[in-house]
C-alpha cells in the first residue's frame, strides 16, 4: 500500500521547548491509522505539524510526494486535508448549518452528500439551523466531523475524537468512522485504545515526541507484550 | 423540574430574554429618565441628541471592535483614524465652499457625502498602511501592539497639527442640515436626524454583509477561531487587511460626521472621544456589531441624560454603566463569542 502521507525526522519545537525529536512516519493510503501514546507524548503536536499550525524546524512532510513542511495552514488544507482538533474547532455563534457551509470551497452543497452525512449523523439534520454552542459535546464532535466530510478530502486527521464522550456515542463514532474511511483516510489520534483497535488498520505509538513502534494494529492488539512495553501508561488509564 | 428548582437568576434571564433580552436596555434607561427628568419635550430632545450622538460613536466602534474580536489587535491608534477622518471632512467641506452653505439642497448633501466619501477612503486607504507597516510585525504580541500602535498614534496626531495647525478648526454644516424642525412641541437639530439616520444605513449594511455573505460568514468565524478558519482553507491575513481597512474607515467616517456635530474641531478630538469607544467595546462585547449598536445607545442615551440631570457626572456615569455591566457580564452584552 502506497503513503499517501509521509513524515521523515521531524523537529517541531513549541516557543523554547523541544516537543517532536524527529518523528518519522508512513501513513497508507485508505482506511484509518491510528497514532497512540500517553498525555503529552507529541500526538497533538505531530497533527498540527502536518497541518501547519506549528511549523516543523527539521524534516521534510511529504503528501502525495509533495513536500508540505513549509506551506501555509490554508495552503495544506486546500490539498485535500482536513482537521478535526481537540477541542472540535466549533464555531459557537454560527448554525450547524453555517459551520458545514463554510466547509465548502464554493458555499454550496452536494446534496447527495450532505444526505448520506445526515443518515451517518441524524443530530446534523435535527439541529441544522440551531446556534452550534447549544450543541452537547456528542453532537459538537458528530458536527466537526461532518464538517471535514463536508466535501471530499483525501486525507482527515482527528485529533482524540473520544474524549469526554459517553460510550453510547463512541459506538455510534465507531461505526461512522468505518463508514467514512470507505472513500477517505483517516489518521487517528487516540488514547483510547478500544476505540483504537477498533478501527485502526496500523498504529504508531508515539512517545517523548519519537515513534517507539510502527505496524499493524491486529499484531499489537495480539500481542501482550508489545502492548505492556509500549502501552502500559496509557492503556492502565482505560 | 419545577419551576423552583431554577436559578433565580436563570429564570430572570430568561424571563428578560422572553420580553428582548438585553436590547430592552436603552429603552428602559429611556423610561427611568422619562421619570427623572418629567418634561415630555425635554425628554424626547435628550433622547434623540442621545440616539444621534450614540450612532456617530457606533460608527467608530464598531470597527475597533471587529479588529479587536477577528485580529485579537489591541489598537490604541484607531483614534488617529476618528480625528483625520474628522480633518479631511472638514476640510472637503470648507473646500466646497457655496456647494455646502447654498441654497441649493441637493448641493448641500452631495457636499456632505462628498466629504463623508472622502473621510472614508482616506480612512480605509491609511487602514491599509497602518495594518501592513504598524500592525503586521506585532500580531501575537499585546504589550508591542500596545506600544507600538500608541507610538502611531502621537506620530499621527504630530502629523495633523502639523497640517492644520493647533487652532480649533470651525466645520462648515449644510445649509441644509442646519437648524431644527418642531414636531408635537419637540425641538429636533436636523443634523441628528441626518446623523441617526446614516449610523442605522450602515448598521443594517453591516449586518446584511455579516449575515448573508460569504464574507460576513469569514469574519464571524474567524472572531471566534482564527486557527479554524485557515484549517478550513482560508487565508485569514487577508481577511484581517480588509477588516482592518473597513474598521478604519468607519472611524474616519465617524470622525466626519462628529465634525460637523461638534462645529469646531482639534487634533485631540479623537482621543476624547477614545475613552467612550473604548467603553461602547467592552460593553457591548468583542467582535459583535449587534453588541457596539447597543453599547454606542447606552453610552450616547446615558451621556446625554446624566448631562442634563447631574451634569458634573457625564463621563462617571458611563464609567459606572460599564462597571455595573461587566459585573453582571462579564464578557460584555452581547459577545460575538458565545461560551
Amino acid at each position: 500500500m502506497s503513503a499517501i502521507l509521509r513524515l521523515e525526522g521531524v523537529h517541531t519545537n513549541i516557543a523554547q521547548y523541544q516537543v517532536l525529536h524527529g518523528v518519522s512516519l508512513d501513513v497508507p493510503e485508505g482506511g484509518v491509522h491510528v497514532i497512540l501514546g500517553r498525555n503529552g507524548a507529541g500526538k497533538t503536536t505531530t497533527l498540527r505539524t502536518i497541518m501547519g499550525l506549528w511549523k516543523a524546524r527539521l524534516g521534510t512532510i511529504q503528501f502525495r510526494g509533495q513536500d508540505i513542511a513549509q506551506l501555509g495552514t490554508p495552503d495544506i488544507a486546500r490539498l485535500g486535508i482536513a482537521f478535526v482538533p481537540e477541542n472540535m474547532g466549533i464555531f459557537g455563534g454560527l448554525t450547524v448549518e453555517e459551520n458545514m457551509r463554510l466547509a465548502t470551497h464554493d458555499g454550496s452543497f452536494d446534496t447527495e452528500r450532505l444526505a448520506r452525512i445526515h443518515a451517518i449523523f441524524p443530530a446534523i439534520k435535527q439541529f441544522w439551523a440551531k446556534p452550534a454552542h447549544a450543541l452537547s459535546g456528542g453532537q459538537k464532535q458528530m458536527l466537526a466531523v461532518s464538517r471535514a466530510i463536508i466535501e471530499k478530502r483525501d486525507l482527515i486527521l482527528i485529533d482524540e475524537p473520544t474524549k469526554g464522550l459517553a460510550p453510547s456515542i463512541i459506538r455510534n463514532m465507531i461505526v461512522a468512522f468505518r463508514e467514512i474511511a470507505e472513500e477517505t483516510t483517516i489518521l487517528l489520534v487516540e488514547q483510547n485504545f478500544h476505540f483504537a483497535k477498533a478501527l485502526g488498520q496500523t498504529v504508531a505509538v508515539i512517545d517523548d515526541g519519537r515513534i517507539v513502534h510502527r505496524g499493524s494494529m491486529t499484531e499489537l492488539v495480539e500481542d501482550a507484550g508489545l502492548q505492556s512495553r509500549f502501552l502500559s501508561l496509557s492503556l492502565e488509564a482505560h | 423540574m419545577s419551576d423552583t428548582s431554577i436559578p433565580f437568576r436563570t429564570r430572570m434571564s430568561a424571563g428578560i430574554d422572553r420580553f428582548g433580552g438585553v436590547m430592552l436596555l436603552p429603552v428602559v434607561l429611556a423610561f427611568i429618565a422619562f421619570v427623572l427628568i418629567g418634561q415630555p419635550s425635554t425628554w424626547a430632545t435628550l433622547t434623540i441628541a442621545g440616539l444621534a450622538m450614540g450612532m456617530m460613536i457606533f460608527l467608530m466602534a464598531s470597527g475597533l471592535s471587529l479588529i479587536f474580536g477577528l485580529m485579537d489587535v489591541l489598537n490604541f491608534g484607531h483614534s488617529a483614524f476618528v480625528t483625520a477622518g474628522a480633518f479631511i471632512g472638514a476640510t472637503v467641506l470648507a473646500w466646497l465652499g457655496f456647494w455646502v452653505t447654498g441654497g441649493n439642497p441637493a448641493l448641500n448633501l452631495a457636499g456632505l457625502l462628498l466629504a463623508i466619501a472622502a473621510a472614508t477612503i482616506f480612512g480605509a486607504l491609511a487602514g491599509w498602511f497602518f495594518e501592513r507597516v504598524v500592525i503586521k510585525p506585532v500580531y501575537q504580541d499585546h504589550l508591542r501592539q500596545i506600544l507600538i500602535t500608541v507610538g502611531a498614534l502621537i506620530v499621527a496626531e504630530e502629523l495633523i497639527l502639523l497640517i492644520w495647525g493647533g487652532a480649533p478648526i470651525p466645520v462648515p454644516r449644510p445649509a441644509v442640515l442646519t437648524g431644527s424642525i418642531v414636531f408635537a412641541g419637540v425641538s429636533v437639530e436636523i443634523y441628528r436626524i441626518f446623523a441617526f439616520l446614516l449610523g442605522l444605513v450602515v448598521y443594517v449594511a453591516m449586518y446584511l454583509v455579516l449575515n448573508r455573505t460569504r464574507l460576513g460568514l469569514l469574519i464571524r468565524a474567524g472572531v471566534e477561531n482564527r486557527e479554524m478558519v485557515e484549517a478550513l482553507g482560508f487565508r485569514i491575513d487577508r481577511l484581517f487587511i480588509l477588516v482592518f481597512m473597513a474598521g478604519s474607515a468607519l472611524a474616519a467616517m465617524g470622525g466626519a460626521m462628529w465634525a460637523g456635530y461638534q462645529g469646531l474641531i482639534t487634533a485631540a478630538l479623537g482621543s476624547e472621544m477614545m475613552i467612550l469607544v473604548f467603553i461602547v467595546v467592552i460593553i457591548g462585547g468583542l467582535g459583535s456589531i449587534q453588541g457596539s449598536l447597543l453599547g454606542a445607545l447606552l453610552v450616547g442615551l446615558m451621556a446625554n441624560y446624566v448631562a442634563f440631570l447631574v451634569p458634573k457626572m457625564a463621563l462617571a456615569s458611563n464609567m459606572l454603566l460599564m462597571m455595573a455591566i461587566l459585573l453582571w457580564r462579564p464578557y460584555g452584552l452581547l459577545p460575538a463569542v458565545k461560551r
